[in-house]
């Protein structure tokens, strides 16, 4: 079996739509380690990925007032017990682009496997980019994860993430977002993830509002259970008129897992307005009886509330 | 035989006394109302008969179809048939209101019982059951899914409450829904013209039943009376 087509099988156990990457109106960019194993362009995206020593390195351009029609798949994994990928990337959405990209990150059988990505990514005025990320680490829990991304979005731009670890084990996982909101722009920052064992989750996301009426919202849904660890970190600046913001971060913890809440909120201009919500804990007494007024066990129960709470 | 029989039921909220001697009766397919004035246990007896965490009578017997379920948990009740509609239903992340309708019962018709309340299954059925729903929205979506459930017994705690007068009347239809299908409703109500549907009404103060029998005759009563001067003993027996 090819590499690619191993990739592809890992791929489809994780959940993912193996024959997606056949079709060739979707663009598509698939590594495996330091390899880059296929990448497509399509009319009006760009694709330009090269070999690095250590990962690899793509630059994807969505050229000026062109939709793409088909989400963007990124496709990125190691299939090997060890090693280590590192990946840079530059996006480029051109004013009043739009595309939606669908990133796989596959670690199946991560033992001591280490994956960096550093995204920059800019969206231009009135552009529109979505970005889902999801990831599956394996069973083991060797795996660390680092992914940095610094977000640039211009006037009337929009930008949505959301990031994805529910199933298998997270390992260590260290994000670190920043996204800049220009005039009239909005952006939404959504990660879940559920920790197990000793998983440790580090979560730092943080929106600037730094044009007129900007839009930002940090959600944040985390479960953990085991020894697993989290700390969470949602920053919004409210740094221009009209700017508007929120943090809402919610974690459920079972049996000795710890979780930690940071919210930091800020405004420098008197007419921005940014507010937070935070809620740790077990899960909610009165969720849980009324599932079991249901005739759900206590186990059903929670398990139901955590599915929900991270879909 | 009585499908619940509450026998001498006490209970306390630290020294506060809320229920003491509380006995109650219902039959098989009988609704029986229970009117009170707010703080009079009304919620309270719901949280006893369903189980609910921190509500364990300190004597007394909860008797449903001949069987003491005092020690029973809330789902091991909930098997045995016994459900509850709280009077502020809690919200719920990532569960669509179809899920919600067939959580347990998977074969139910989730936009059957959507109807049942008044609310169109087309502009329903994907919904969230989260903070997204009104107050009334989702208080219907609760009785929605305990008809879906089709209980032994139903506890409808203030099932009109937060629900706009208009919508009285789906309150009744639900109520006459669960008469219909042979569910035994204990229904805990302020208003006058929901309990006119009861087969029984009962009234609550201070923790006891001070009259119970005819509706019309109980919530005649509840109107008349002056709680103000109460004395905290038995005042009447309809």
């Amino acid at each position: 079996m090819s590499e690619f087509d191993e990739l592809m099988e890992a791929f489809g156990e994780a959940g993912g739509d193996k024959g997606i990457l056949a079709n060739k109106e979707t663009a598509h960019l698939v590594a495996s380690g330091h390899k880059i194993l296929s990448t497509r362009d399509i009319e009006g995206l760009e694709v330009n990925a090269k070999e690095t020593l250590t990962g690899i390195s793509a630059r994807i351009t969505v050229k000026r007032e062109v939709k793409i029609k088909n989400p963007v798949h990124l496709c990125f994994g190691i299939l090997h017990k060890k090693g280590t990928q590192k990946i840079k990337m530059d996006v480029k959405l051109q004013k009043n682009a739009s595309a939606h990209f669908i990133a796989h990150c596959i670690f199946p059988r991560a033992e001591k496997v280490k994956h960096i990505m550093d995204a920059v990514v800019e969206i231009e005025d009135g552009a529109e980019m979505r970005y889902s990320e999801t990831h599956y680490h394996g069973p083991y829990g060797g795996i660390e994860v680092i992914p940095k991304s610094m977000v640039k979005v211009g006037k009337n731009g929009r930008y949505f993430t959301d990031f994805t670890l529910t199933t298998g084990r997270v390992g260590t996982l260290s994000i670190d977002y920043t996204v800049e909101a220009g005039e009239n722009a909005v952006c939404e920052l959504i990660a879940r993830v559920f920790g197990h064992a000793t998983d440790e989750i580090k979560i730092k996301e943080k929106v600037v509002l730094s044009g007129e009426n900007a839009r930002g919202l940090i959600k944040t849904r985390v479960a953990l259970e085991d020894e697993a660890l989290a700390e969470i970190t949602g920053i919004t600046e409210g740094k221009a008129a009209g700017a508007r913001g929120h943090v809402d971060c919610m974690e459920i913890v079972k049996d000795n897992a710890t979780a930690t809440a940071i919210p930091i909120v800020s405004v420098t201009n008197a007419l921005a307005k940014v507010t937070h919500e935070a809620a740790i804990g077990s899960v909610d007494k009165r969720q849980l009886e009324t599932l079991m007024a249901h005739g759900l066990t206590p186990e059903e129960a929670v398990d139901i509330i955590v599915k929900g709470v991270l879909r | 035989m009585s499908i619940l029989e509450i026998k001498k039921l006490v209970y306390n909220a630290g020294d506060k006394k809320i229920l003491h001697d509380f006995s109650l009766t219902l039959e098989a397919a009988e609704v029986n109302a229970l009117l009170g004035t707010n703080g009079t246990g009304k919620s309270t007896l719901a949280y006893l008969i369903m189980g609910c965490g921190g509500y364990k009578p300190l004597s007394g017997e909860i008797v449903f179809e001949g069987r003491i379920i005092n020690d029973l948990k809330i789902h091991e009740r909930a098997q045995l048939g016994i459900t509850m509609a709280w009077q502020e239903p809690v919200r719920f992340e990532g569960i669509s209101v179809k899920d919600y309708l067939t959580l347990k019962n998977k074969e139910a018709n989730p936009s059957f019982y959507l109807e049942l309340v008044g609310l169109q299954p087309e502009f329903y059925l994907q919904r969230m059951v989260d903070k997204s729903l009104s107050g009334g929205e989702r208080k219907r979506i609760e009785l929605a899914s305990i008809l879906a459930l089709n209980p032994r017994l139903a506890v409808l705690d203030e099932p009109d409450s937060g629900i706009d007068m208009l919508s009285t009347q789906d309150i009744i239809n639900v109520i006459n829904v669960f008469k219909k299908n042979g569910s035994s409703v204990l229904l805990i109500t302020h208003r006058e013209e929901i309990a006119m549907i009861a087969d029984r009404a009962s009234l609550l103060c201070w923790g006891k039943i001070v009259c119970s029998g005819d509706p019309e005759k109980v919530a005649e009563y509840y109107k008349s009376r002056k709680c103000l001067t109460c004395d905290r003993e038995v005042c009447i027996s309809v």
